[in-house]
């Protein structure tokens, strides 16, 4: 998308990318993180940087990397990948309006480069959906300013991460710095009593079905804490809507 | 998959990985890739609000407390204490790289230094 100079000439492409850049720090040196926690688990470096340009989501393949080390089957690691970015089917949800009127591909190409922090500042600029065609193509230039400064700091810091876990010794543990990311990723998204309730129970269930094959306790680990929170939302009367206002 | 640097490539897993890069694709266009407008039922929206939480935890919270398959049953892990250092920097300042580097300052002293 930031191929295309009619959307790179428009004065909206270099403010997306002037507002992204205070964030491109933090999110090259998850990359970087990312980078090194992927092949000092065990991957290749092939796999490494096919994973980092393909997939292109941080906690998802994050989370994958236990699994795959694990042996766990396709499914298992597709559903939990699933189950990680749904999140991100809240946010398209989000910016259906914003985007419905160009054709499909090309949407679908903005809608897999715009993560976390380009939905947060995309929606945060534009509080409505565009109305005219020059809102259109400055709200299409500002989002692709934005995730173009987010894929080029996320790409080359995984890729030198890539590089320079060859130079650590696998001894040092840095793999788990990986973890320690997830446990923040965890901790952002424990916003309400109910949410933190399903991550102590999935938590619990996974370790305790541990001796499940291929990888089944997490699936367990999932239903168990959703089933859960539904069972409590009824008993006690909670409103999961509710509870996000507090 | 073999463990340790300089794994080797199989097959298996880049099948994994291309599949993954679809997941990335559907969840992050879910809504808008179809034409006409739809939503979702209403148990899937309820369940929007604790399936994310509950399979990172699901992924994470054995990699702290497990090893070999196993419940750890010594405090002499520096995992135990780099995670709850990384999940008090949390909630005290916010961030995931802060976490990572509070929680690594406590792992790599205790991982190296004593052998944890």
């Amino acid at each position: 998308m930031f191929l295309s100079s009619s959307i790179r000439r428009q004065p909206e492409f270099r403010e997306g990318m002037r507002d992204m850049s205070s964030v491109a720090l933090g999110i090259g040196a998850w990359g970087l993180m990312t980078g090194v926690a992927m092949v000092k688990s065990g991957m290749s470096v092939f796999e490494a940087v096919a994973m980092s340009l393909l997939v292109y989501a941080g906690s998802s393949q994050l989370a994958a990397i236990p699994l795959l080390i694990a042996g766990a089957p396709a499914w298992v690691i597709l559903a939990t990948s699933f189950c990680v970015n749904l999140r991100f089917v809240v946010f398209s949800l989000h910016l259906r309006p914003y985007l419905m009127h160009m054709p499909r591909w090309r949407r679908m190409t903005h809608g897999y480069l715009t993560a976390d922090m380009s939905y947060a500042l995309f929606t945060r600029r534009y509080a409505q959906p565009p109305a005219s065609a020059a809102e259109q193509r400055a709200q299409e230039a500002y989002l692709t300013g934005n995730y173009f400064v987010t894929w080029c700091s996320w790409i080359g810091m995984s890729l030198a991460g890539i590089v320079l876990a060859n130079l650590i010794p696998q001894s040092w543990g840095l793999g788990f710095a990986g973890v320690l990311s997830l446990v923040a990723i965890v901790c952002s998204m424990a916003t309400t009593r109910l949410r933190i309730l399903a991550a102590l129970v999935a938590g619990a269930t996974a370790v305790a079905a541990y001796a499940l094959p291929l990888k089944l306790n997490i699936v367990a680990a999932i239903g168990v804490a959703v089933l859960l929170c539904f069972w409590l939302e009824k008993k006690v009367g909670l409103d999961p809507d509710a509870e996000d206002e507090k | 998959m073999t463990l340790g640097t300089g794994g080797t490539t199989d097959p298996w897993t880049l099948a994994v990985i291309v599949g993954m890069a679809g997941v990335t694709v559907l969840t992050r266009c879910f809504f808008f890739i179809l034409d006409r407008p739809w939503g979702l039922p209403e148990w899937a929206h309820r369940a929007l609000h604790y399936a994310p939480a509950a399979a990172l935890a699901a992924v994470v919270i054995p990699e702290i407390v497990m090893a070999q398959g196993h419940l750890i049953s010594t405090w002499k892990d520096a995992r135990l204490y780099a995670a709850a250092a990384g999940a008090a920097y949390y909630f005290w300042r916010r961030g995931v790289l802060g976490t990572m580097l509070a929680g690594m300052a406590v792992y790599l002293p205790l991982h190296l230094g004593l052998g944890w």
